[in-house]
C-alpha cells in the first residue's frame, strides 16, 4: 500500500492554476523530492498534502484513507519548515514534547521520548534552552526532531536546508538522510536544488509551471532527460538540434551539426522511434577537453577554441566555441587547466549522450 | 557657544513643560490651607483629606471601574479585529482597517457630539453603558495598532507548525498565539485603561447625570475653587498614568529577558 497517493489533483487560485492534473504514488517509507524552480507547485503540492491548502480536484490519500476533509491536527504528519518555525517561548525539550501532549501518550514516557529524538539529532544536552540560544543548523535540527517524534505518517520537508549556509547544508543533507533511514519514514522534500534532490532521493518529481515534467530514480532523470526543461534544470547540458537518422540494433543515429553522426544508445533516447528531428543532449561534466590531436577511440572529437575559463576549485568550467555554437565543458582539474584561447580538442562519448525528440521544446 | 545656547534652550522647554507638574507635587504635601505658595510646612493632610472624600473616592471607583472594563473589552475586540485583519482574508479589509483607526484622526470633540447626536436620534437615554462603549470606540484604535504590529511579526509557519503536530486551531491560539502576542495585548491594555483613566472631553459628553470620574470630578471642584485637595489628587493621578505603564514596560522587560533575549 502507498503511503501518499495523489489522484488527479488540480490547484486552482482564481484564475490561475498552480498544480495541474497530477497523481503520484510515494511508497511507504520512499523518500520522494518535488524538484524545480520557484513558482512551479511544489510547495503548493506539499501544502495540499500538509491539509495547508485544499485542492481545487482530485483525491489525496494517506495510507489509503482519503483525507480531503481531514484538517491538518488530524492528519498526523511531521513538517519541517525553510524557517526552522520553532515556538520561540518555549524550550526546546517543551517544543519536541508538544505533538506528544496531543497525542495519548504517558507524562513519564514524553521524557524519554523527548530525549531519544533529541539523541537522534546529535543535541542531547540543549532540552533546557530556548531555540534563540541555537544556531541555525542546531534549531533545523531541533524541528526535525520534533517532527518525527511524534512518529508521523508522512514527513514533510519544505525546503529546510535553504536557510543554512553552504557547509552546513551538505552536513545537514546527509544527517537529514541518515536519519530518515534509520526511522524509515515516508518523506517528500520540497527544493530547487538539484543537488540537494539527487543526492538524497529515492525519487525525484521535477516540476515545471505547475505540471509534472519526469518522474523516476536520480540516476534515470538525470542521465536520460524526458524533456528539454529537466535536462537544463538538472545540471549543465548542451542541447544541440539534430536530425534522428533511425532506430538499429539498440542504437538511435543522429546526425549532429560540428559533431557529425552519434548513435545514442536506444535506451537513451525512448521517446524516438524513427526519422526526424531531435535534440542531443550533453552533459557538460561528459563534455573533456584534450590537447589537439588526441583522439581516444569509441569517441567522437571535434576542435574548439577555449572562450572563458570559470574556475570553481576541484573543477573548471569552461565555455568552448566549436564553429558557430558555444559549449559548456566541466572538467575536473587534472594536471593544469587550459586557458582562454586555447585550441583544444573536444571529446565526447556517445554512450554518455541522450537524445529527445525535436521540434517543439 | 552654539551647543550651550541649544542645551540652555532645551533646559528651558523641559523646565516649561514639566515645572508645573513637579509644582502640582510639591504643593499636595503643603501644609497651608491654601492651594498655592508659600509652603509653610511639609504635611500628608491633602491627601487624607482626600482619602475621606466620598465624592473623590466614588469618583475614583468609577474611573477605576470604567477604564478596566475598557481595557478588557478594548483588549478582546481589539485582538479579535487584528487576528481578522492579518490572518484571513476579509473581503474590504483595508477599509475596515481604517474605520477601526478612525477614532484617532477625528477630533475627540467631534466624535464626542456624533456619538450623542446618533444615541439621541435612536432615542437611548444617556447611561454608564454608552460611557463605556464610547471609551471603547476611543481606545480600540491603540490596542488595535500595537497588536497588529506585533501580529505581522509572528510567522504563519509557527502556528501550521503547531497544527501539523496535533494542535486544533483554539488550542494553536492559545498555546502560541496568544503568547507570543501577550507583550504587545498587555501593552494595549494599559494603553486603554490610561487612555479611560484619562479622558474628560468625551466623559464630559456622554456621562450620565451624577457619575464623575476623577478627570471631571477635578474639573467639576476646579469650578468652585482651587483646594489643596486637587494637588493632591493631581500627584495620584499622576502617579497613575505615569507609573502603570512604566510598570507594565518593566514587566515586559523581564519577561522576555527570561527566554533569553
Amino acid at each position: 500500500m502507498s503511503a501518499v497517493t495523489l489522484t488527479d489533483i488540480v490547484k486552482r487560485f482564481g484564475d490561475f492554476t498552480a498544480v495541474h492534473r497530477m497523481s503520484l504514488e510515494i511508497p511507504e517509507g520512499g523518500f520522494v523530492t518535488l524538484l524545480g524552480p520557484s513558482g512551479c507547485g511544489k510547495t503548493t503540492t506539499l501544502r495540499m498534502v500538509a491539509g495547508l491548502l485544499d485542492p481545487t480536484e482530485g483525491e489525496i490519500a494517506i495510507k489509503g484513507k482519503r483525507v480531503n476533509e481531514v484538517p491538518i491536527h488530524k492528519r498526523n504528519l511531521g513538517i519541517v519548515f525553510q524557517n526552522y518555525a520553532l515556538f520561540p517561548h518555549k524550550t526546546v525539550a517543551e517544543n519536541v514534547a508538544f505533538g506528544l501532549r496531543y497525542r495519548d501518550v504517558p507524562k513519564s514516557d514524553i521524557a524519554r521520548r523527548v530525549q531519544d529524538a533529541l539523541e537522534l539529532v546529535q543535541l542531547p544536552d540543549v532540552g533546557d534552552r530556548y531555540p534563540k540560544a541555537l544556531s541555525g543548523g542546531q534549531q533545523q535540527r531541533i524541528a526535525l526532531a520534533r517532527a518525527v517524534v511524534i512518529e508521523p505518517d508522512v514527513l514533510l520537508l519544505d525546503e529546510p536546508l535553504s536557510a543554512l549556509d553552504a557547509n552546513l547544508r551538505e552536513d545537514m543533507r546527509v544527517e537529514l538522510k541518515r536519519i530518515q533511514d534509520r526511522i524509515g519514514v515516508t518523506t517528500i522534500f520540497v527544493t530547487h536544488d538539484q543537488s540537494e534532490a539527487l543526492a538524497m532521493s529515492d525519487e525525484i518529481v521535477v516540476m515545471s509551471n505547475g505540471r509534472v515534467e519526469q518522474v523516476g530514480p536520480p540516476e534515470e532523470v538525470y542521465n536520460t532527460p524526458s524533456s528539454e526543461f529537466v535536462a537544463r534544470f538538472l545540471g549543465a547540458s548542451n542541447i544541440l538540434e539534430a536530425s534522428a537518422e533511425g532506430r538499429a540494433n539498440g542504437t538511435v543515429t543522429l546526425d549532429v551539426p560540428h559533431f557529425g553522426r552519434i548513435g545514442v544508445p536506444a535506451v537513451r533516447a525512448p521517446q524516438i522511434a524513427g526519422a526526424g528531428p531531435a535534440k542531443l543532449v550533453l552533459r557538460a561534466e561528459k563534455l573533456t577537453l584534450a590537447k589537439p590531436g588526441t583522439a581516444p577511440e569509441d569517441a567522437v572529437t571535434v576542435d574548439g577554441t577555449v572562450e572563458t575559463v570559470d574556475y570553481q576549485g576541484q573543477a573548471v568550467r569552461y565555455f568552448l566555441r566549436i564553429g558557430d555554437a558555444q559549449f559548456q565543458a566541466i572538467n575536473m582539474i587534472d594536471g593544469h587547466p587550459f586557458h582562454e584561447g586555447d585550441a583544444v580538442s573536444v571529446i565526447l562519448r556517445p554512450r554518455d549522450c541522450s537524445a529527445l525528440p525535436g521540434g517543439t521544446a | 557657544m552654539g551647543w550651550q545656547l541649544v542645551r540652555f534652550w532645551t533646559l528651558l522647554v523641559y523646565t516649561f513643560m514639566f515645572l508645573p507638574v513637579a509644582v502640582v507635587v510639591l504643593l499636595s504635601f503643603n501644609a497651608s490651607q491654601f492651594g498655592s505658595f508659600p509652603m509653610t510646612g511639609f504635611s500628608f493632610r491633602w491627601f487624607i483629606e482626600l482619602a475621606q472624600n466620598e465624592a473623590i473616592l466614588r469618583a475614583f471607583r468609577t474611573s477605576i471601574v470604567l477604564g478596566l472594563m475598557t481595557a478588557v473589552i478594548s483588549t478582546t475586540l481589539g485582538v479579535l479585529a487584528s487576528l481578522a485583519l492579518v490572518r484571513y482574508r476579509v473581503p474590504g479589509a483595508n477599509m475596515i482597517s481604517t474605520l477601526l483607526i478612525a477614532p484617532i484622526l477625528v477630533p475627540e470633540v467631534v466624535l464626542a457630539v456624533a456619538l450623542l447626536l446618533f444615541l439621541n436620534f435612536l432615542n437611548v437615554n444617556k447611561s454608564f453603558t454608552l460611557l463605556l462603549a464610547g471609551h471603547v470606540i476611543f481606545t480600540l484604535p491603540f490596542v488595535i495598532l500595537v497588536v497588529q504590529a506585533r501580529l505581522v511579526g509572528i510567522k504563519r509557519d509557527v502556528e501550521e507548525a503547531a497544527m501539523s503536530l496535533g494542535a486544533s486551531p483554539r488550542q494553536t491560539f492559545f498555546q502560541i498565539t496568544l503568547p507570543l502576542m501577550m507583550p504587545a495585548v498587555a501593552a494595549g491594555a494599559l494603553f486603554a485603561f490610561t487612555i479611560s483613566f484619562d479622558d474628560i472631553t468625551g466623559t464630559l459628553f456622554w456621562k450620565p447625570g451624577g457619575v464623575e470620574t476623577v478627570p471631571t470630578q477635578i474639573f467639576a471642584m476646579l469650578r468652585n475653587s482651587i483646594s489643596p485637595e486637587i494637588n493632591a489628587l493631581g500627584t495620584v493621578m499622576i502617579l497613575l498614568t505615569v507609573g502603570l505603564p512604566l510598570l507594565g514596560l518593566a514587566i515586559a522587560r523581564r519577561m522576555s529577558t527570561k527566554r533569553g533575549g
